[in-house]
């Protein structure tokens, strides 16, 4: 495992050609491209926002940013895990032809991913700005929740990808169960409005904790208990060594695949 | 003695013959119900044990599919082996399929660095050869453009251009190149003749015994996946044609003038 960790590494200029062309086939390298794939997840999160704040009538001060901040995380995790589940099969006339370590092209994914996140967090800014939610110094602990998010989602992509590759109808699996998994999510509803009996199932669920994480800073400006940071990390620890040992027991067939 | 820069031991590669293959999980889960899982797979190497000395110039040669570029693919590490090992000593420039993992999108500046990245090279050292590699590649006033621009012969010139610009060790070349015009084939030629009078090893896989006989000085005939004859050029390939050995002057210069 850590000699394909190594080979990683030796591939990095090419990791950063592939996150780059990713990122000018996306932006169409312009700043008005930025901008406007900015324009998508804004126009979305005012969708959202009113739709929810309008049927779920909790009683949470300024109900936007709370679903926001929880909501461009878990859609860095839902885009880059569903993405993943195509990336070798987008990559085949490469495997088939260049020896390059597989691991690179998911990575890449995640990563591409991870630059969206970050470009969503101005929309996101904006909304507060919109709303009057105060920004917080706890804001600057966002680093560690992200880092924590992005080997969740890398470690969970590698393990879709390599069943991706086998089975091909796994991917309309996940679309499926990724929509599930968000309402199992304390996205757009606070932890306590779930019944009693329910609420192991939202516990059960690493993304609670991962979310958790990340808007505690925003929305409630105050740095996320030891407890539930502790089991982010885990989550996302666990996550990435697990899946990348189960990709990497799969690479070599990978190449006959695809 | 010096140590081989090609060492094949054993080395098998099988394929799921692709319409034996279970191509879904919900058809792998009614199978397995009716415990119907099994598939025909078919051995593309067998036990094929080679070594390859420095300097070398190897011909492969065989009916279609008989597994020569299985052969070439296993030694680029495209393919792992399923059974046996391989191992390789030095740089390898693969010319597989010239321009792999070229995107239509991107410039040719682009694309160069984005396929030296592909073949391990760092960015600041594709920035250095990049002058040579357009000069060989003869498109100095096309570079900026996308290359979907490009006919069909330039993106080759290029492909060709930036996998021969390192100094490589080992040279894998799947048929002989049919890049561009008459002359930038001679071009083609005379640089790769010029990396084996360095002393760079050479193997080609080819369908035509007098390429073969006329670049290497050994062959090798691969027959059902196994080697069948590996010896001086002339005499295996002789035996390929399935005529007898003539006499050596006789042979060269029929060759030539053929």
């Amino acid at each position: 495992m850590l000699r394909s960790v190594r080979e990683v590494w030796q591939y990095r200029t090419l990791l950063a050609a592939l996150v780059s062309r990713d990122l000018k086939v996306r932006y169409k390298r312009s700043v008005l491209g930025v901008l406007w794939t900015m324009l998508n997840p804004l126009l979305m999160m005012i969708v959202f926002s009113i739709v929810f704040s309008n049927i779920f009538r909790f009683t949470l001060e300024r109900f936007v940013i709370y679903f926001l901040s929880a909501y461009v995380l878990w859609n860095f995790v839902a885009q880059t895990t569903s993405w993943s589940t195509a990336c070798l099969l987008g990559y085949a006339p490469l495997i088939r032809k260049v020896y390059v370590p597989k691991p690179t092209f998911i990575l890449a994914t995640v990563l591409s991913g991870l630059v969206n996140l970050v470009l969503s967090l101005v929309p996101l800014a904006l909304i507060m700005l919109v709303v009057g939610h105060p920004f917080h110094l706890s804001l600057l602990f966002l680093p560690l929740p992200i880092l924590l998010a992005t080997a969740f989602a890398f470690g969970v992509s590698l393990l879709l990808a390599g069943v991706c590759i086998e089975f091909n109808d796994v991917v309309q699996i996940y679309q499926a169960a990724l929509l599930a998994w968000m309402y199992l999510t304390p996205v757009i509803y606070p932890i306590d409005v779930v019944p009693e009996r329910f609420r192991w199932l939202i516990l059960a669920n690493p993304m609670t904790y991962l979310v958790e994480v990340f808007r505690e800073p925003i929305y409630n400006g105050v740095l996320p208990g030891g407890g539930v940071l502790l089991k982010a990390a885990v989550a996302g620890g666990l996550s990435l060594v697990v899946g990348w040992w189960v990709f990497e027991r799969r690479s070599d067939r990978i190449a006959y695949l695809v | 003695m010096p140590e081989p820069v090609i060492d094949l031991r054993d080395v098998s590669v099988r394929y799921v013959v692709p319409h034996e293959r279970i191509p879904t999980l919900k058809e792998f889960a009614i199978r397995w119900v009716r415990r119907r899982i099994f598939w025909k797979e078919f051995e593309a190497l067998s036990h094929v044990t080679l070594r390859i000395e420095p300097g070398e110039t190897v011909g492969i040669i065989g009916r279609n599919g008989a597994g020569k570029t299985t052969l070439l693919k296993v030694i680029a590490r495209v393919l792992r082996p399923v059974e046996g090992k391989v191992v390789t000593r030095g740089r390898i420039a693969p010319l597989l399929e010239l321009g792999a993992g070229f995107d239509p999108e991107l410039s040719g500046r682009e694309n160069v660095m984005l396929n030296g990245a592909l073949l391990g090279q760092t960015r600041r050292a594709m920035a250095r050869r990049l002058k040579d590699i357009v000069a060989f590649a003869e498109l100095e006033e096309f570079i900026d453009a996308p290359l979907r621009t490009y006919s069909t012969g330039m993106v080759a010139r290029l492909g060709f251009a930036i996998a021969t610009d390192i100094e490589p060790e080992i040279l894998l070349v799947d048929e002989v190149l049919s890049v561009g015009d008459v002359a930038f084939q001679r071009k083609c030629m005379e640089r790769m003749g010029g990396f084996r009078d360095r002393g760079a090893t050479f193997v080609l896989v080819s369908h035509s015994p007098d390429i073969v006989v006329q670049l290497c000085a050994r062959a090798i005939w691969i027959e059902h996946g196994r080697v069948r004859a590996d010896g001086p050029a002339a005499e295996v390939v002789a035996e390929f044609a399935g005529v007898p050995v003539p006499h050596a002057s006789e042979r060269t210069s029929g060759l030539r003038e053929a």
